[in-house]
């Protein structure tokens, strides 16, 4: 997309004019706004930008954004933004799905469109429960969490959305609290940067059917201590007092003491997020204590469109085909006079 | 070296119908293509039917695993493969259990005598050896030991296994029966050429193998003499063999060049539609995007995407598919995007009849969503005719803002014939409706007057963002409505813009009589059949006998009920237990029409179908 001549936007530019209609004191507001404000930052026209969702409370998103938009079918919003951006690779495309869309009815989109590397940003609303249809467990929800479809506790173990798309190839992974917007904002600019599919899975607080569940993470009190952001290139340190950081310790991360057993802020484990290989990166991501938040993965590879492009230049170079009439009218062909 | 036709003296035929049967591994669809290519270049008119078990390799010598090739070649009109067999080829004895029932008694049956041995016969659930049992008396059965004078001819060839020695051993039987019917191995010399370029002695191999069946028939007393089948007259221009499933994928090639959009093909394999993503991922010259989904439904939305974002788009399926594509289907016609989809029909319920043809998805493409939810409905009637149906679906499509079902069905789709080739230049023009600047007071589902198609605002375009999706719309803004009287109006708009596509079809025409006592209909891929039949007994003097047949089922042609007024009485013959017949019965119901059905997974043949015409004339 071009970048040059684009109108200064400001978040109001974003909002479409549609009453937004989620539960007060929804994270969802969160987003929208974090959004808002993130898509002048990134400097893409507005006519460029197209959000796709599928069913669910998150993916009525698209009405309250003033770009191009499609409130798809259960699970299916990946397809159909792959379908757009293939279309028009010029295109900046944002997927909006929630934990039931894109794990439970779209599991087999969700894990397909991370394997082939479109470039499209997938938001993933993750609150661990069915909010839309009134507070069933989910994916994501805790084996033993009484929903309305689980009265005695859920027996069903949970996905975790990061480790099941880093297993489905995904270059892309970061994740955040619905709480913390300044880092949310940051974070969909970084992912709109990336050449690859980016998922943001973010810890969505649904205050009606499972509020609160994110708590011992994200609370503003304890949320240093209990989350590790991290970023490409710095020490895994964390704590009010950044005080505490990881090691590894034979294939186990290890929370260490900074200045206890003579340990320095030299000896922890440095985030790189592009590292290829991502046998570090699923261990972060599957770390309960610290949570780690922040663009866990962002590795650099080719993306499905360019494979293609580059097919497509080769064919048409060694093609003699130039209109249709010339393939209709090639090979075996006979006269009838 | 090409054999040499020499100077004999032929007896002429009008038409013939040969049949080619063997294993699945044996390359009888080679073979028989082989012969039905080199009959059309000579001029001749052709059909065939390919007729082939939904295993890749079943067991050897098994009753199941039998693959056939029929060929229906003629110096007159061929509108079937023909259902009477003159020539059978078969190379073990399960072959010619499975397809003796169709060859016309007297008539001829080649053999391959090697594999008559105990344990083919008892594969084949003979009792005895059908060569010696004097069953066979009523057959001119020509024995030929066609595995042992293969090996015999490859005897000087180096670089072969016994495998490559054993698979040409068609090539043989195809000598043979181009020797019969004074045809030139030619064509088939050329095609090793072109195929075995990288192996020469595959070429050297084949061609030997062709032409020792060649002149091992020209001297065989066996085979007393050979025939001869003139050029056919067809309308003079520029021709080539053409298969239901290519005509179709070259169909929308040619809709996205008129229409100067891409073309986008979302699509997950399935038999036997699974041959028009083949065509089409060879296309990327022309800028086609032939995306392999993770499966049917991806396959459709990820078409849906990129007709959001303006490309031409098209998914491609089976009955199954298009079960899994239904709530999608929904979607597209509820946001009212062109869209194109084509069924090749199989035969169903579920998995069904994966290799074998059927009719039976015509109520699923109708009315196979939920809601109100109407979609323009047309089907192609030959092989060649998937060309301009396909055209014809796209222009619809993107005409109308509507998805468009195309139904095919497996006998067209894989059957071929000859194809007058058409120019681009000579197809009908294909509009658009998409906006490319913001207009005052513009909104996404304003509508054409004429055609009620919304415009179609492409991302992309400046001023023009707007939001579309499955939840019912506001009439003007496109912004979701639960209000009840904007629901009641959108449904009926929504039905409305499919009845109005009335005025953008050609009518229904009548062949052989416009009046009279029995009026034949049909609808899609059974055209040929019923139109030889009718044109039989028309023929035989039957002037009161009319044929009309439906390629525009959603909607119907203007004038069907005008037709239908001019006939005593009306049968309505379909490869089903009767689904155009109750579309037609709920539409003009003061009319009663009589059915013909068939549900073997297989077409009409053309003796069931006169016996039926003319006990209904007496």
């Amino acid at each position: 997309m071009e970048t040059t001549n684009i109108k200064k936007y400001t978040f109001k530019d974003f909002a479409s004019n549609q009453e937004v209609r989620w539960c007060p004191g929804c994270d969802d507001y969160v987003i929208l706004r974090s959004m808002q404000k993130a898509l002048p930052e990134i400097g893409v026209k507005k006519e460029d930008v197209v959000f796709i969702s599928g069913i669910g409370c998150s993916s009525r998103f698209p009405y309250y954004m003033d770009t191009y938009g499609m409130h798809g079918i259960h699970g299916r919003a990946p397809a159909i933004a792959s379908g757009v951006k293939l279309a028009n690779p010029s295109l900046s495309v944002w997927v909006i799905t929630g934990d039931g869309d894109s794990m439970a009815i779209g599991g087999n989109h969700f894990i397909h469109v991370l394997r082939r590397n479109i470039d499209l940003n997938m938001i993933l609303f993750n609150n661990e429960i069915y909010g839309l249809t009134k507070g069933q467990f989910s994916p994501t929800s805790l084996v033993g969490q009484k929903t309305k479809s689980s009265p005695y506790g859920n027996t069903q173990p949970p996905f975790h959305p990061g480790e099941l798309a880093i297993g489905a190839q995904a270059r892309f992974f970061a994740r955040i609290g619905g709480n913390t917007p300044k880092e949310m904002t940051q974070i969909f600019i970084e992912a709109e940067k990336f050449n690859g599919t980016s998922l943001i899975e973010i810890l969505q607080n649904c205050v009606i059917f499972n509020d609160g569940c994110y708590t011992k993470y994200t609370d503003k009190d304890i949320r240093e201590d209990k989350q590790l952001f991290v970023e490409h290139g710095k020490p895994m340190i964390f704590g009010k007092n950044r005080d505490k950081g990881l090691m590894l310790n034979k294939l186990k991360l290890e929370v260490v003491a900074i200045g206890e057993n003579g340990i320095e802020q030299e000896d922890l484990l440095v985030h790189n997020a592009k590292d290829e290989d991502p046998t570090l990166h699923q261990m972060l991501v599957r770390l309960e204590y610290p949570l780690v938040t922040g663009i866990i993965r962002s590795f650099d590879d080719v993306t499905l469109e360019e494979r293609e492009d580059a097919l497509t230049a080769e064919v048409k170079s060694k093609s003699n085909f130039v209109t249709t009439d010339d393939l209709f009218f090639s090979g075996e062909t006979y006269q009838v006079y | 070296m090409i054999a040499e036709i020499k100077d004999t003296q032929p007896e002429a035929l009008e038409a013939v119908v040969i049949r080619f049967v063997g294993d699945s591994g044996d390359g009888m669809q080679l073979t028989g293509t082989q012969f039905s290519d080199t009959s059309a270049m000579f001029g001749n008119d052709v059909s065939t039917f390919p007729n082939y078990p939904s295993e890749i390799r079943a067991p050897q010598g098994s009753l199941y695993g039998v693959s056939g090739f029929q060929v229906h070649i003629g110096s007159v009109e061929i509108s079937t493969p023909g259902d009477d067999v003159d020539l059978l080829v078969a190379m073990n004895p399960a072959g010619l259990k499975t397809n003796l029932y169709a060859v016309k008694p007297g008539h001829t049956i080649i053999v391959d005598i090697d594999s008559f041995n105990k344990k083919n016969l008892e594969k084949a659930q003979y009792e005895t050896n059908p060569l010696e049992d004097g069953s066979l008396e009523n057959y001119r059965i020509i024995e030929v030991a066609i595995s042992s004078l293969t090996k015999e001819a490859l005897k000087d060839v180096e670089g072969l296994d016994n495998k490559s020695i054993t698979r040409s051993k068609n090539m043989f039987a195809l000598g043979m029966v181009y020797w019969m019917y004074h045809r030139s191995p030619e064509h088939t010399i050329d095609f090793f050429n072109k195929k075995f370029a990288s192996k020469p002695h595959l070429i050297e191999s084949n061609t030997k193998v062709l032409n020792a069946g060649f002149y091992f028939a020209e001297t065989l007393e066996l085979i007393p003499n050979s025939y001869t089948i003139s050029p056919a007259r067809m309308p003079a221009g520029t021709y080539r063999i053409i298969s239901g499933n290519t005509a179709t994928a070259w169909g929308l090639l040619a809709a996205a060049e008129k229409s100067g959009l891409e073309l986008f093909l979302g699509s997950y394999p399935i038999t036997p539609a699974t041959d028009i993503l083949h065509e089409l991922v060879k296309h990327k010259h022309f800028g086609v995007k032939a995306f392999q989904a993770e499966d049917e439904i991806a396959g459709i939305t990820s078409a849906i995407g990129a007709s959001f974002a303006g490309d031409l788009a098209i998914t491609t399926t089976s009955g199954p598919g298009l079960a899994l594509k239904s709530e999608a289907l929904g979607l597209a016609m509820m946001v009212e995007l062109p869209l194109v989809v084509v069924n090749v029909q199989r035969g169903g319920p579920s998995t069904g009849l994966p290799t074998k043809t059927e009719q039976s998805d015509l109520m699923q493409a109708m009315y196979g969503r939920n809601g109100e939810s109407p979609v323009i409905v047309i089907a192609a009637s030959t092989p060649s005719n998937c060309f301009e149906f396909a055209f014809q679906a796209a222009k619809l499509a993107l005409e109308h803002m509507t998805p468009v079902i195309l139904l095919t069905d497996g006998y067209i789709a894989n059957g071929s014939e000859p194809w007058k080739i058409k120019r681009v230049s000579e197809m009908p023009e294909i509009k658009n409706n998409k906006v490319t600047e913001l207009k005052e007071n513009w909104h996404p589902y304003d509508r054409d007057e004429h055609t009620l198609a919304r415009n179609w605002a492409v991302p992309g375009t400046f001023g023009l963002e707007h939001r579309i999706g499955g939840l019912e719309k506001d009439k003007i803004t496109g912004n979701v409505s639960h209000v009840p009287e904007n629901h009641e109006f959108m449904t009926k708009i929504r039905a409305e813009k499919i009845e109005r596509v009335q005025n953008y079809i050609p009518e229904l025409t009548t062949e052989f009589a416009d009046e009279g006592d029995l009026l034949v209909i049909g609808w899609g891929g059974t055209y040929g059949g019923l139109h030889s039949a009718v044109k039989e007994l028309n023929k035989k003097g039957y002037s009161n006998i009319g044929f009309a047949h439906f390629n525009y089922i959603n909607p119907l042609p203007k004038n069907t009920e005008d037709i239908l007024g001019k006939f005593k009485k009306t049968v309505v013959c379909e490869l089903n237990n009767g689904q155009f017949v109750n579309i037609l019965r709920m539409n003009f119901n003061k009319y009663d029409f009589l059915q013909f059905n068939k549900i073997q997974g297989l077409p009409f043949g053309n003796t069931e179908l006169v016996e039926k015409f003319k006990q209904l004339l007496n």
